[in-house]
């Protein structure tokens, strides 16, 4: 049976973390993670969790004892933000192209300076090229979901990927939400047991492991993580198939939400997708054909898929909890426009990029409706004046 | 635990031949030392630095153990996610072997930007030894200055120049350091003592907990010393008292060498090329600096150490 609980979005990973069973989780605390680091300690320290939990001194060392940890042969978690994120940036390129199976949970944290311990995408947006999975969640409830999804997929043997699974810092990290946990048992079968390549710790088989490659090697090397990365994609599918059978929950690479009709729609990531459907229902009442398609798989990025999904809409706007400094757009904006290029599609929206919500500035009904107004004015106009603002900024 | 030469001779090699560390290099003779001292399974962890990139270029190996390589900085991070993996696996009685953990890095990878690392897992007390290859300076970048590295030697980033004779600061004494972790076992040594090498070795991989030994190695590229005498330069090292034998065995400080006919520091510091502007006139005071830290340390160590 189900359990019904009412949890923080920390609790809800702390809680799948504890059923995934990691033989292995190393972690640093940092706001908005912290709590997950001590829920996840106390589990072991009250031996409701069997795991060697590593308190290293630093993020680096935590992403280095999971690389390690997971090419041993082992299941290796982690979980950090923002600055933590960036200590480890060294790792992430290592750990994804050693192939390793590192399920991360980052709760994201905007970049200082200023310092600010509230949510932007600026952490896992940076990383969105370090060769890792990317899963986004709007809530709780996905946290838990997409965390032990994220375990499968990283493990599959077609896979051999990490995962960074995302959720907004303090928006959802800290509040109590009400969610359906499995049964662990469920879990335990849904997992089944890590099956590693050609660990460390077979001792009898030795490798060589994270060797040197010059020019005659190294593209070979970029080539098949790349490929590996790209056909991950059907296995993330896959896995939310199955997870649907287990749960009841179904997943896919995104969520549309009244966008098969929608003339006017709004691409979003994680927490702020749940105000953005309460704007378009309302819009919707009243006659606006308002849609929404939020993010879960951002990489490997589904372009063809969300071509697909935009290309009848009059006019989109790109919302992004981030800025990629002096560039077209910021980063989603940017992809999205790539993949219209690329595709063979005529049919195209109009598209603009907001930025929003930076620090965790609170993004609201009156925000999102003003979204909507504003593609509304751009249709009558026929063309855009401004491609790329920042929503809600002091001028 | 006496090491014998004639079983060693019948070991097979964990570290093989036909690697590309350069002819005379110290750190390839005191890696097959320690790969021969080993006994059973390990599995080795080894920073960015001159063995790495010459023992281990895709498609080559020159390791008959499982190796792995992360970065610069994290030698002992990731050899503690290994031994981690490897409590846990046995617990849940996926392993039965008995499996001993290594890490090694430069004296860049540990005095320096390794250090975090290091000290927090030492801190941590994974069950490992980390093993430092000490030419005193980043070999692999080009003979840049590190902690490690003497005051007056010349590195690329710490030139003799017209102004500046060399480097200006002491190195730092890293395995006092170490020792001050209170870990089980922190020794001194280097490859032309490779029975006191091996023994050590030996000595901590049998330990409940973390140890740690240094090993002062040459580099006749960054040393500008003659390939031949590689060898001849450690012993001086530690016949000047600049490089003594000794070990902490449980806090217990012990040496173990007695050197009875200490050399003045000049004859260590003559044969090498490094060190070549020290030999002037107006150099003199920095010799005699470098004489008296010598001499003062040295004091300090008999001290510490325990009569036998
Ligand atoms: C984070 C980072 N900074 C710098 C480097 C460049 N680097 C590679 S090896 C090395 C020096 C290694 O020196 P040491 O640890 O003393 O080992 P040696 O090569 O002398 O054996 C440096 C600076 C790097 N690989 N990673």
């Amino acid at each position: 049976m189900a359990r019904l609980a009412a949890l923080t979005g920390n609790n809800a990973a702390a809680e799948a973390i504890r059923q995934i069973k990691p033989d292995v989780f190393a972690a640093y605390p940092i706001t908005p993670q912290t709590e997950m680091a001590e829920e996840v300690a106390q589990f072991v320290a009250d031996g409701i969790l069997d795991t060697e939990y590593i308190p290293v001194e630093s993020e680096h060392s935590s992403m280095s004892a999971c690389i390690g940890a997971s090419l041993a042969g082992a299941r290796a978690m982690t979980a950090t933000a923002s600055c933590g994120l960036a200590y480890m940036w060294e790792l992430l390129p290592i750990a994804a192209s050693l192939r390793s199976s590192v399920v991360m949970a980052v709760v994201n944290r905007a970049f200082n300076a200023p310092l600010n311990i509230h949510c932007s995408h600026d952490d896992s947006m940076g990383a969105r090229d370090s060769g890792w999975i990317q899963l986004y969640s709007e809530n709780a409830q996905e946290m838990y979901d997409n965390l032990i999804q994220a375990v499968k997929i990283a493990e599959d043997e077609t896979v051999r990927l990490p995962v960074m699974v995302c959720m907004d810092g303090f928006i959802i990290s800290h509040a109590v939400e009400r969610l359906l946990l499995l049964e662990d048992k469920k879990v335990k079968n849904f997992l089944g047991e890590f099956k590693p390549a050609y660990p460390l710790l077979e001792v009898n088989n030795p490798v060589t492991l994270g060797a040197c490659a010059l020019p005659d090697y190294y593209t070979e090397h970029k080539k098949q993580h790349s490929e590996a990365l790209r056909h991950s994609i059907d296995k993330i599918m896959g896995v939310a198939n199955e997870y649907a059978k287990l749960s009841g929950r179904s997943y896919s690479l995104f969520e549309s939400y009244q966008l098969a009709d929608a003339e006017y729609g709004i691409v979003i990531l994680n927490s702020a997708a749940g105000v953005t459907k309460a704007v378009v229902d309302k819009l919707r009442k009243e006659g606006v054909k308002a849609g929404l398609l939020k993010i879960r798989v951002y990489r490997p990025f589904p372009a063809a898929q969300i071509v697909q999904a935009l290309k009848n809409l009059k006019v989109v706007a790109v919302l992004e909890r981030t800025d990629s400094f002096g560039g077209v757009g910021s980063p989603v904006f940017t992809d999205i426009s790539a993949a219209f290029m690329e595709a063979s599609t005529k049919e195209k929206p109009l598209m603009v990029n907001y930025v929003y919500g930076l620090g965790g500035r609170d993004v609201g009904l009156e925000d999102i409706g003003k979204v909507y107004a504003n593609l509304q004015a751009i249709n009558q106009r026929g063309k855009i004046e401004k491609s790329f603002a920042y929503l809600q900024a002091r001028e | 635990m006496a090491i014998n030469l004639k079983e060693i001779a019948k070991k097979e090699e964990l570290f093989t031949p036909g690697h590309r560390l350069c002819a005379g290099c110290g750190t390839a003779v005191l890696m097959r030392q320690v790969m021969l001292a080993v006994e059973g399974p390990v599995v080795v962890s080894m920073a960015t630095s001159c063995p790495f990139v010459s023992t281990a270029t895709y498609p080559y190996t020159a390791w008959k153990v499982p190796w792995i390589h992360n970065a610069f900085e994290n030698a002992p991070a990731t050899i503690s996610g290994v031994e981690a993996a490897y409590k846990a696996l046995r617990k849940r009685g996926k392993i039965t072997q008995e499996i001993k953990f290594i890490s090694m890095a430069g004296d860049g990878g540990t005095y320096d930007i390794g250090f975090q690392a290091l000290s927090g897992a030492l801190e941590r007390g994974h069950r490992f030894l980390h093993i430092c290859y000490n030419n005193e300076a980043y070999m692999n970048t080009g003979i840049q200055r590190s902690g490690a590295t003497p005051l007056g030697a010349h590195t690329t980033t710490s030139p003799a120049g017209k102004l500046i004779p060399g480097k200006r600061e002491f190195r730092k004494d890293l395995t006092a350091i170490i020792a001050a972790h209170d870990i089980p076992y922190v020794a001194q040594t280097t490859p032309f003592h490779w029975r006191d090498l091996m023994t050590k070795v030996q000595k901590a991989l049998t330990v409940d907990g973390p140890s740690f030994i240094n090993v002062l190695t040459s580099c006749h590229r960054g040393w500008r010393s003659d390939i031949k005498d590689a060898m001849q330069i450690l012993r001086l090292a530690v016949d000047t008292c600049y490089w003594p034998l000794y070990e902490v065995v449980n806090g217990k400080w012990r040496l173990n060498y007695k050197v009875r006919n200490k050399l003045p520091v000049i004859e260590w510091i003559k044969p090498q090329g490094r060190f070549a502007h020290l030999l002037k006139e107006e150099n003199q005071p920095i010799v005699a600096q470098i004489q008296q830290k010598i001499d003062e340390n040295w004091e300090k160590l008999l001290a510490r150490c325990v009569a036998d």
